[in-house]
């Protein structure tokens, strides 16, 4: 985190130096003060772990975009059509997310793709607790689940 | 050019909230229509606010479109996380036509406990690791 907040201090001096207070400019300043820190923090972990990250979170959201709008589609074929296809179940996925912050950013961003709602995670952490509504083979369903948290879990972890 | 562009990111966002408003309306049960709204719901705002800023184009604008996204996507799942669980703990019915239901009979609700299921017996079985 400490290294994102270098990130930052970096694109601000850019922004300083250059005169440029514009979204554009932060963005240039950003964009810099990355690549500085990649060339010349790369022995320090903590940097270079931040290094690492910071292109599988645009991955991550371009992965996360694609799926919303995939799935959005399902849903609304389904909604426009006069017969139902839907077959919901509630089903148990086990968690790999161990912290408060993992189980409920898992949770959040499940429920944002749709076909997939959190109803709640058991009280001894180890299960989380998902309506589907497309359910044609639970093994699928369950693994799909399970990369997608796994996916999630690479970007705090 | 960018006229066509916030034009038509509009109109796929207005349609988008339009389909979870007839979701609404159409889904047989409450879970599925969180389905419908959150989902649909979010996209569709999302959308409109990605032409507002294309049309202004200006920073201050653009700040706070990308403010208003990152709200729309960390509330709208929450409101249904927490709407569905209610209902389905209150007890209003599922759709008749449910596979399968893990969670019932998991809840306790004097001691507000939810048991997870017992993993070494047929109630689950472990999906395979891929990691």
């Amino acid at each position: 985190m400490s290294a994102f907040a270098w990130n930052i201090l970096l694109a601000l001096i850019w922004i300083a130096v250059s005169g440029d207070f514009s979204g554009a400019g932060l963005l240039t300043g950003f964009v810099l003060g990355y690549i500085i820190l990649g060339i010349t923090l790369r022995e320090v972990p903590a940097f270079a772990a931040y290094v690492r990250r910071v292109p599988k979170i645009i991955l991550f959201a371009g992965y996360f975009l694609r799926e919303l709008i995939r799935s959005n589609l399902r849903v609304a074929w389904d909604v426009v059509t006069p017969t139902h296809y839907m077959k919901p179940a509630v089903i148990a996925v086990p968690l790999d997310a161990k912290t408060d912050g993992e189980i409920a950013l898992v949770a959040n961003l499940i429920s944002l793709t749709p076909g997939t709602l959190t109803l709640d995670v058991s009280s001894d952490r180890r299960v989380l607790y998902i309506h589907v509504m497309y359910l044609d083979d639970l093994e699928q369903v369950r693994a799909d689940i399970k990369r997608f948290e796994a996916r999630v879990l690479e970007l705090l972890r | 050019m960018i006229d066509v562009l916030v034009a038509l990111s509009m109109l796929i966002g207005a349609l988008f909230m339009l389909l979870a408003a007839i979701g609404l309306l159409r889904m047989p049960d409450l879970p599925m229509r969180m389905h419908a709204t959150t989902k649909a719901g979010a996209l569709g705002s999302g959308l409109i606010m990605i032409a507002v800023a294309l049309h202004f184009s200006s920073s201050e604008v653009t700040a706070r479109v990308i403010a208003i996204i990152g709200f729309i996507m960390l509330t709208a799942p929450v409101a249904a996380h927490v709407i569905g669980r209610a209902g389905y703990f209150v007890g209003v019915p599922l759709w008749h036509k449910i596979l399968q239901d893990d969670l019932k009979g998991k809840y306790d609700a004097t001691t507000h406990t939810l048991r997870s299921p017992d993993i070494d017996s047929q109630d689950i079985e472990q999906p395979p690791r891929d990691h």
